[in-house]
């Protein structure tokens, strides 16, 4: 029976929005108010909203879950909930392990204390024991690369060095179950590549994750699981993959016409040999067509094509514009089918293509209809090669040069070729 | 009431650090260090000497060295009461981040406000004790009761520490009331003055928690007279009192902290 470590029932949280008296000078005359008027009972519950209905979750032990959803779908409050910041208003929420919570980075840094007394405030904060912050000192320093800016007062540090310290200090608190709140926004790329290698240790070593982003590249990178909110509710709960696709077809504006103003994709479809496919093997041949229909008559479109890989980095992209000299024209009531012929020089994996749809006036920024993920292509390639693109290598030769003779001459005549073993496939 | 006690207990190291770094932040960048510690207690004597004057010039009756020591014996505890609450009730707002972003027991705010203003009292303290061992006054058995009555007091301001922190953080007025109580307070509590002079009053002056530990302190370490035993135990209960109620109703209203800041 696998071990949970964190287990959400039914959770719902109730807010109030409007007027909320926040000094005495409001409260009173209010109170007095209310008291010549008995029927507000029914008003004031109209005031209320629920932030989180009927949640359910379950993380297992060592596992990492990410949750997404649109802004105010909940997730914070999820967070605040799972953390014990505040109390769900129905429902039970169980933490087994100790818990540590990232929902900002350097928090509890005062300005006018050093670099140095900071760490040891945040990381006493944070869950660690003075000992603990002693012995692991030297190797937080190191993570955050201040180790000259240590005795300045952290008000003086720039936000950059400020987001290093307060990460290298959280990144050491060793946690069974750590929440993870878009701390991995701030920053440049060096340290957010730090900081997703160091979630990933962490994981590695066992620490349950909740990771709350709207990045969905670390959120599908980290996670295995993950849950879509959606004003509150959870919409759907499962593999990252699945979950991340449902999240970006239901933000694709104009989906299935909608908002289209007269233009809408109507679908996608990819063909080898005739035949509708969607698996297909490294370099194959296709055609992807999309089918295009308008309501209206105009001129000067063009239908973008573009595809993601599965970390959502976007891999290719091309256009009408770019392979025709002039641009599309529809009459109304007409259906376009764009047929693309594309070799797929494309890693292992499993790739995302979508279409867009636009005027070509003032730099094409009118927007009739996007869909997005309109066709998933699965493609399988040798094990020669990783990642979304494939270079075609050859592995020419090998030069060796022994370090035994010192002099030029002799190392020169003792290079040797070696035959390349391997060839790549073109 | 109890595993709250024990929670605050595992979360003693935190405390410590928030109290630290309150006592660091206070001095640090500031002109005059230490003298810090000093100055409200300095200030509240030059003001008791005002008094002092003024009546005995009233009264015809010189002003004794004696009287003296005893405001000066009553101004730095005085002075603690004052920073203490004051620093206490401003402590949720003051550290609203940490409010919002972190799972603690929250009462380590207020108190480590109470504390870093006791650590300001221990420094006035010496100096104190310096100026009575140049004039001396002696000392007495009666000083063991200094840590008691002490006790007592950092239990009362912890109390309402804690009470008026929480009452802040949901109405955001209440520090200025409480600004407002503190400064006139002086005048209802013996201070620059003494509980006998009201004569039959005394007792209704000495209904002021404070009031007796004030007296007290100042007859034990100046007078060499144990303190009134009357006064010293209604100023104890109402002190426990006090502080237990604000705890109970502290950990009530707790988990309503994040929303509401």
């Amino acid at each position: 029976m696998p071990d949970i470590a964190l287990e959400g029932i039914s959770v719902s949280k109730k807010f109030r929005k409007g007027e909320s008296f926040d000094s005495l000078r409001d409260l009173i005359p209010a109170l007095v108010g209310r008291s010549w008027k008995k029927a507000i009972g029914a008003q004031l519950q109209k005031k209320e909203f629920w932030a989180l209905k009927d949640v359910c979750f379950e993380v297992k032990r060592g596992e990492a879950l990410g949750v997404i959803g649109h802004n105010g779908a909940g997730k914070s409050t999820l967070l605040k909930l799972l953390s014990g910041i505040m109390k769900p208003t129905q429902g039970t929420i169980s933490v087994r392990g100790k818990l540590s919570a990232l929902i900002e980075v350097g928090a509890g840094f005062h300005p006018d204390l050093t670099g140095r007394e900071n760490i040891y405030l945040n990381g006493v904060i944070l869950g660690m024991t003075r000992d603990e912050v002693a012995r692991k000192f030297d190797e937080i320093v190191e993570f955050s690369g201040l180790q000259e800016f240590l005795d300045m007062p952290v008000k003086r540090y720039s936000s950059g060095m400020y987001a290093r310290l307060g990460f290298a200090v959280a990144a050491h608190v060793d946690p069974d179950i750590l929440l993870v709140d878009e701390v991995l926004s701030v920053g440049d790329w060096a340290y957010q590549s730090k900081c997703s290698e160091k979630m990933k240790e962490l994981i590695k070593g066992g620490a349950t994750v909740v990771f709350i982003s709207h990045n969905l590249r670390a959120v599908a990178s980290l996670c295995q699981k993950c849950i879509l909110l959606e004003h509150g509710t959870v919409v759907k709960n499962g593999p990252a993959e699945e979950v991340i696709s449902a999240y970006l077809v239901s933000s694709a504006a104009g989906s299935a016409g909608e908002n289209s103003n007269g233009i809408s994709i109507v679908d996608m479809v990819a063909q080898k040999s005739g035949k509708n496919e969607c698996k297909f093997a490294a370099g194959d041949r296709i055609v992807l067509s999309i089918r295009v229909r308008s309501e209206i008559d105009c001129n000067n479109v063009a239908v973008h094509l573009y595809t993601y890989d599965s970390n959502f980095y976007n891999v290719f992209q091309t256009s009408t514009e770019f392979l025709r000299s002039t641009p599309l024209s529809f009459f109304a009531g007409e259906v376009k089918t764009f047929s693309f012929e594309l070799s797929l020089h494309l890693g292992c994996g499993i790739y995302y293509c979508g279409a867009v749809v636009r005027s070509v006036f003032h730099g094409g920024l009118e927007q009739f209809d996007r869909k997005f993920p309109g066709l998933t292509l699965y493609i399988d390639a040798p094990g020669e090669v990783n990642g979304p693109s494939n270079l075609y290598p050859r592995l020419l030769d090998i030069a060796s040069v022994r370090a035994s003779e010192p002099s030029g001459a002799r190392a020169a005549q003792d290079t040797i070729k070696e035959d390349s073993a391997l060839c790549g496939r073109i | 009431m109890l595993q709250h006690f024990k929670t605050l207990y595992h979360y003693r190291q935190l405390l410590a650090m928030i109290a630290w770094r309150d006592i660091k932040v206070k001095y640090k960048q500031s002109l005059m260090g230490f003298m810090w510690a000093i100055l409200m207690p300095l200030i509240v004597l030059s003001a008791g000497i005002v008094v002092r004057i003024v009546l005995s010039r009233f009264s015809g009756q010189p002003f004794s060295l004696s009287q003296l020591l005893t405001v000066a014996t009553k101004a730095a505890p005085w002075a603690f009461c004052v920073n203490g609450i004051r620093f206490a009730t401003n402590s949720l707002v003051g550290n609203g981040n940490l409010v919002t972003k972190l799972n603690f027991p929250k009462e380590i705010f207020p108190i480590a406000a109470v504390l870093s203003n006791l650590f300001d009292f221990l420094i006035a303290a010496c100096l104190l004790t310096l100026i009575f061992a140049f004039s001396r006054v002696g000392l007495s058995n009666d000083i063991l009761w200094v840590p008691v009555l002490i006790v007592a007091l950092v239990l009362l301001v912890t109390g309402l520490g804690i009470l008026l922190s929480a009452l802040n953080l949901f109405f955001r007025d209440v520090k200025y009331l409480v600004e407002t109580v503190l400064t006139f307070a002086i005048f209802f509590t013996p201070v620059l003055y003494d509980a006998q002079m009201f004569g039959r009053w005394a007792n209704l002056l000495l209904l002021n928690p404070i009031a007796p530990v004030l007296e007290g302190l100042s007859s034990c370490v100046v007078i060499h007279q144990p303190p009134a035993a009357g006064p010293i135990l209604y100023s104890t209960a109402i002190s426990f009192g006090i502080f237990i109620f604000s705890y109970w109703a502290f950990k009530n209203v707790e988990p309503k902290f994040a929303e509401n800041i």
